[in-house]
């Protein structure tokens, strides 16, 4: 793969990371199957050049970004812990950028106070999108300030090289604090709005995903416990931290909001 | 088809073998370190599909018995229910023990509150009853009536492992409708078929009380109590 080497980061955990093939072939990629690796295979089929980032809405400047603009930008590594919803994770070196420095560029207006995201589908190459298992595509959504947030990150690269097609290439939200469903894949599509975003996951299964979907042991999943989690490559269980460790850095966006309604 | 002892020993001895192969591939496949990421799913998955592939097989040992008239069939059904039940207590023990951790207070709370554990804690514990009964003393002491009577809770057994699975995915139930359409296939027809019969009774297909034509081997049940 195409090396993709970023500047170290502050911002990086010190837990070792999970290692790279393990990170590549084991995850949700819910476009191209319905288990934990058969989007490794069948994301092969995605063609990731051209790719252009449409960044549109609430802003004074919209614009289109073509990957390779994005690539020119200072990248750093930042080494992240990611937590996903049924209770696996891991500790994984992207290579990216600030979503903020992004829209910073578009400036978004005051009365934006969300931000969606749409990921690539295809229904030709994605056997999951063919048959309509959720409302395709794939949408996620954040408040404007928590996509402002210094950690959240969009990324290119894994582990110093370009990022493979099953991470979701060549570009993808990576929110740390919040369960690895909301770090949308192939994004190709970013829109500034006014009012909170029906995510895809809110409008397939409300009563189990909601909006924040921030990592919080407190809080069930009502199929899984969050309280604790599988660290891959570990054999026993860890405690799951609130906002997935990074609390210090973001509880206070949260601060007067009931969690356990929010979640 | 009849077919002798020797040769019933023959067909026995080979499926016990056969039965032995998705454990023997797991193990194969966790010492060799080949079962992915994240090992101890895929040991819980394994053995989840293969309990249910095992009850599904032994609820069609009735069905394949009657159509086929090989009578011999019903005598590999006990090894086949009792493959279902050593699957499940391992899919149990692994979450247990490699899952769970002896984490008695986790355990409990998903036993309680998530439906899909409930459900599938439930099945288990009935398979209990009908793995102690499933030899000849119990047969003996219970009677056959009852015996079949609570052996018949592999219905409810089979539907609830179902539910458990169906319950347990985040989205896709393709799979899990598969085991729903095998099960409720294999229970309607044995619906159908009791049906048909009570008509054809009624209607005077049968003599009543006549006792139905024994083939095979004559188990005697008699009462071992004086």
């Amino acid at each position: 793969a195409q090396g993709l080497p970023g500047r170290k980061s502050a911002l990086s955990t010190l837990e070792p990371p999970t290692p790279r093939d393990d990170i590549v072939n084991y995850g949700n990629f819910l476009e191209f199957a319905s288990d934990k690796f058969g989007h490794v295979e069948r994301s092969q089929a995605m063609a990731v050049r051209p790719w252009t980032v449409t960044v549109d809405g609430l802003v004074a400047k919209p614009r289109r970004f073509a990957i390779e603009d994005l690539l020119r930008l200072p990248l750093e590594e930042r080494i992240y812990r990611h937590r996903c919803v049924e209770g696996w994770s891991m500790v994984v070196p992207w290579v990216g950028f600030p979503l903020a420095s992004l829209l910073k560029q578009v400036e978004p207006l005051g009365s934006a106070k969300y931000v969606e995201f749409v990921s690539h589908a295809d229904p030709a190459i994605m056997p999951n999108v063919r048959r309509q298992l959720l409302d395709w595509p794939y949408l996620e959504g954040l408040r404007l300030d928590e996509a402002l947030h210094p950690l959240t990150l969009l990324a290119v690269g894994l582990y110093g090289e370009v990022l493979p097609k099953s991470n979701g290439a060549p570009l993808r939200l990576v929110v740390p604090w919040k369960y690895g469903y909301k770090s949308a894949k192939s994004v190709v599509a970013i829109r500034l709005v006014e009012r909170e975003p029906r995510t895809i996951w809110m409008k397939g299964v409300p009563e189990e995903y909601g909006f924040y979907a921030n990592v919080n042991p407190a809080v069930d999943h009502p199929r899984w416990s969050q309280k604790r989690e599988r660290r891959i490559g570990e054999f026993f269980k860890r405690d799951t931290l609130p906002f997935n460790g990074y609390a210090d850095q973001v509880a206070q966006l949260y601060a007067g909001m009931d969690l356990r309604k929010s979640f | 088809m009849p077919i002798s002892d020797r040769q019933l020993a023959a067909v026995k001895a080979a499926l016990f073998l056969l039965c032995l192969v998705p454990l023997a591939r797991l193990g194969w496949d966790a010492w060799r370190n080949a079962l992915g990421p994240n090992p101890i799913e895929a040991i819980q998955r394994g053995l989840g599909l293969w309990t249910l592939n095992l009850l599904v097989i032994t609820l069609c040992v009735t069905p394949l018995r009657r159509l086929s008239g090989w009578a011999w069939l019903v005598r590999l059904r006990r090894m086949l229910g009792l493959y279902a039940f050593f699957y499940a207590a391992l899919h149990f023990a692994n979450y247990l023990w490699l899952d769970q951790f002896f984490d008695w207070n986790e355990i409990g709370r998903d036993i309680l509150k998530r439906p899909f554990i409930t459900v599938g804690f439930a099945a288990f514990v009935l398979l209990l009853p009908l793995a102690a009964t499933s030899n000849r003393h119990a047969l003996r002491r219970l009677g056959g009536r009852r015996w079949q009577a609570l052996h018949r809770s592999i219905y409810p057994i089979a539907i609830l492992a179902v539910i458990h699975y169906w319950w347990l995915v985040k989205r896709d139930v393709a799979t899990p409708a598969l085991y729903a359409i095998a099960v409720l296939a294999l229970l309607g027809l044995r619906a159908l078929w009791r049906d048909r019969e009570r008509r054809e009774q009624l209607a005077g297909k049968y003599a009543p009380q006549q006792p139905p034509r024994v083939r095979g081997r004559i188990i005697p049940i008699v009462s071992q109590r004086k």
